[in-house]
This record gives C-alpha cells, sequence and structure tokens, in this order.
C-alpha cells in the first residue's frame, strides 16, 4: 500500500476538503508544488489557482479544489491549505481599508438617512419610557 | 353593552401582534439552524490557522512580530465592537454595549483613548451617539456574512497598530452557548495572548519558508486576525436569531395571556349586562 497523507483544506468561510492522499499538486507563490506523504515542514503562500488532490485508495481518483490564494502548511503526514475565500491583494486590501475609514467619516460629516432614523428610534424608546414613567406616578397618585 | 367593542377590538389587535410574533419566531428558529452551522463551518479554520500560527511562534523564537510582543505602555487601544443589524432579540446588543461601556470606562480612568470599529448598525448607531471615535463600521451583512466585507475595516485597525497608533486590540461580541444562553465576552486579539500561542504538539518543526520566512508569518497573522473577527461575527448572527427566537416565543406566550385576561374582561361585562337587561324588563313587567 503506498503511504497516504492527511489533507484538509479550510476557508474562514467552510471547510471545503477532508481526507487522506498519497499526492497533493499546489500552486505556489514560486511556482506549482508536488507533495507527497514524508514532506519536509514547508510553509508558504499559494497563488489563486486549483489543487489537485490525488485521493488514496482509489484508482487514481483526483480532486481538484479552486483556491483564491492562501497560506500552505506542510508537516510530514499532514498537510493544511488554509485557503482564501476572497480574491486578496495589497492594493485590494488597501482599497477596502480606504473605503471603510471614508464610509465613517462620512457618516460622522452627515448625520443624515439610517442614522437619523437609529437617533430617532432612540429618542422615541426613550420618550416611552419616560411616558410609561408618568403613567405610574398617576396611578399612584389617584 | 358599553365597553363590549372596545375590548373585542383590543382582543383583536393583540391578536394579530400574537400572528406577527409567532411568524418572527418562525423565522428565526429556521434561520438559527443555518447560523449555528455556519458558525460551526468556520471553526475549523480557526483551530488549524492557530495551530499553524503556534508552531510558527515556537520554531521562530528570535523573530520577533509585532502582533506577537507587548508593549509596554498602552496610551490608546482599538475596540471591535459586533452588534446586531436589527432589533428585537432581547437583551443582545443592551449586554454586548454594556460590556464595551464598562471597558471603556476603565481605559477613560487609565487615561486611555479608544478608537471603534463598529460592525452592525446597532452598536454604530450606540457608538456615535456615546461620542465615541469611531474609526470604521460595516453593517448589513446578512445572514450570511463573508470574510470580504470584513477585511477592509479589520485591516484598518491592523494597520494603526503596526503604525502605533495603538498599542492593542479587543473584540467584544455575544458568544453563543447554547439556543436559551448568549453571554457577552470581551477578548484581546493584540497583541495576541500568549496563552493562545501553545502549540498543540510539543516538538518543534524546523519549517522551509517560500518566499520568506517574515513574508509567510506576516499573512499568516493576518489572517489569524480576520479569522477571529468572522468567527466572532458569526457567532453573533447566530446568537442574534437565537435571542430573536427566544424573546418572539416570550412576546408570543405573553399575548396570549392577554388575550385570556382580556377575553375573561369581556365575558363578565357580557353577563353583567344580559344581568341587567334581564332585571329591567322583569322590573318592567311587574310595574305594568
Amino acid at each position: 500500500m503506498a503511504m497516504t497523507m492527511h489533507v484538509d483544506v479550510v476557508s474562514a468561510e467552510e471547510q471545503i476538503y477532508s481526507g487522506t492522499a498519497e499526492f497533493v499538486a499546489v500552486p505556489g507563490e514560486l511556482g506549482e508544488l508536488g507533495i507527497l506523504p514524508r514532506h519536509a515542514p514547508l510553509l508558504t503562500k499559494i497563488k489563486p489557482g486549483a489543487l489537485r488532490i490525488k485521493v488514496a485508495n482509489t484508482n487514481d481518483e483526483e480532486v481538484l479544489v479552486y483556491v483564491s490564494g492562501g497560506i500552505l502548511e506542510v508537516q510530514p503526514h499532514v498537510v493544511t491549505v488554509l485557503a482564501d475565500t476572497a480574491i486578496r491583494g495589497q492594493d485590494l486590501d488597501e482599497a477596502k481599508a480606504l473605503d471603510a475609514k471614508r464610509k465613517a467619516e462620512e457618516a460622522l460629516s452627515n448625520r443624515s438617512g439610517s442614522m437619523d432614523y437609529a437617533k430617532a428610534q432612540a429618542e422615541l424608546a426613550e420618550a416611552i419610557a419616560q411616558l410609561a414613567a408618568i403613567q405610574k406616578l398617576r396611578k399612584r397618585g389617584h | 353593552m358599553a365597553g363590549g367593542k372596545e375590548i373585542r377590538n383590543k382582543i383583536k389587535s393583540v391578536q394579530n401582534t400574537r400572528k406577527i410574533t409567532r411568524a418572527m419566531e418562525m423565522v428565526a428558529a429556521s434561520k438559527m439552524r443555518k447560523a449555528q452551522a455556519r458558525m460551526k463551518a468556520a471553526r475549523p479554520y480557526g483551530e488549524k490557522i492557530r495551530n499553524v500560527s503556534a508552531h510558527l511562534a515556537q520554531a521562530l523564537q528570535d523573530y520577533a512580530h509585532p502582533f506577537l510582543t507587548k508593549r509596554a505602555t498602552v496610551k490608546r487601544v482599538g475596540l471591535i465592537v459586533v452588534t446586531t443589524d436589527k432589533g428585537l432579540c432581547g437583551g443582545l446588543n443592551t449586554n454586548v454595549l454594556r460590556t464595551c461601556l464598562n471597558k471603556m470606562k476603565a481605559w477613560q480612568q487609565a487615561g486611555v483613548e479608544v478608537d471603534i470599529t463598529a460592525i452592525g448598525n446597532k452598536g454604530f448607531g450606540f457608538m456615535q451617539r456615546a461620542g465615541a471615535n469611531v474609526v470604521s463600521h460595516v453593517t448589513q451583512l446578512g445572514d450570511t456574512p463573508h470574510l470580504d466585507r470584513l477585511i477592509g475595516p479589520v485591516k484598518l485597525m491592523l494597520d494603526a497598530y503596526l503604525a502605533g497608533k495603538i498599542d492593542e486590540l479587543h473584540i467584544v461580541y455575544t458568544r453563543f452557548i447554547n439556543t436559551m444562553k448568549q453571554e457577552p465576552v470581551s477578548e484581546q486579539l493584540l497583541p495576541v495572548p500568549a496563552d493562545r500561542m501553545k502549540p498543540v504538539s510539543a516538538h518543534p518543526f524546523e519549517y522551509l519558508y517560500e518566499p520568506s520566512a517574515q513574508a509567510v508569518i506576516d499573512d499568516l497573522l493576518i489572517r489569524y486576525i480576520e479569522a477571529l473577527v468572522y468567527q466572532a461575527v458569526a457567532e453573533n448572527i447566530a446568537s442574534e436569531q437565537s435571542a430573536r427566537m427566544v424573546a418572539m416565543k416570550a412576546a408570543s406566550d405573553n399575548a396570549g395571556t392577554v388575550i385570556d385576561e382580556l377575553k375573561l374582561v369581556y365575558n363578565k361585562t357580557r353577563q353583567a349586562a344580559i344581568t341587567k337587561e334581564l332585571s329591567e324588563i322583569v322590573a318592567g313587567a311587574a310595574a305594568v
């Protein structure tokens, strides 16, 4: 029987693949990596692309998993792929951060729309509480 | 029969309210199941990335990443507040925000300033009203949160941490314990607490790194923090749905009691009116 290793492919949102395999091909950042059992411990970033997993104890059955980047950890008998759910990149992340910042600033400077709604809601709750208190006091007075 | 019609109208209105709360209860129950599944689906990633980071921290004692080193003085902290977008879910948001306020008060007394990132409408509105310094926010994540939406706000905080603008990063969210029980928790994200970085296996691995150790670690730790935030958001949604289900069940039950009481009053007034009418007829007949 051929040697096998355990392969886990997980993303932040779900577990994508888990099982034993004889061989895994991964699109590493510095080139395609072929991993067999007892590979040296390795940590690398991976590029968007397809993982090819040769499932153990089958007739060369292969599973293809598409990942949009992530990190690969190899231990002698365990291969873990931490897949990204989103396409990542320095510029893209930067753009997202800027966008989040802009939104917060906008909301701060322009207190209309949904903000006013939230404020009105809070004021309404306060008014209702006051009314209830007044009613209670009145009841006690009678 | 004065009052009879009014009471009937009131019964009708309470019945309508009960219909709505019942429907909301059922919707929340079905959403809760999905939210719980999603929360569980996110766990393997969190565990795996924690294990990898822990191995790494052990293998690389000499390279002190800023995320792992504690700073001597804390002047400013970042706080990520996870709340829901919608209300009608019992005391869920109130509890989270109370925990936040307590923390913020403690920091204020220690002379530490706070930057807020708000996830969810309720926390955002509250923090704005409270006059806190909200640096970024995300709302309308929906029932299926995507990490995509969280990257921006989290990166802002991480960048601020790396640039030395904030010295600690905390998160406050509602942890899902079971359907009946959720509790607000506050955790420190940065610097990563040492007890979280305990490796699972005793013997360290000597890794090969591609392209370089530093690049891999940087990426890994950023993803680790993001995974923690995502997990918090997923737990918060599961908590929201179950809290809403419980709250709406209580509301439906209360509506039932109110209806019963109103019915009793209604029947009493009806009976009184009939008795009165009868005695009037009898009195009238006797007079003739």
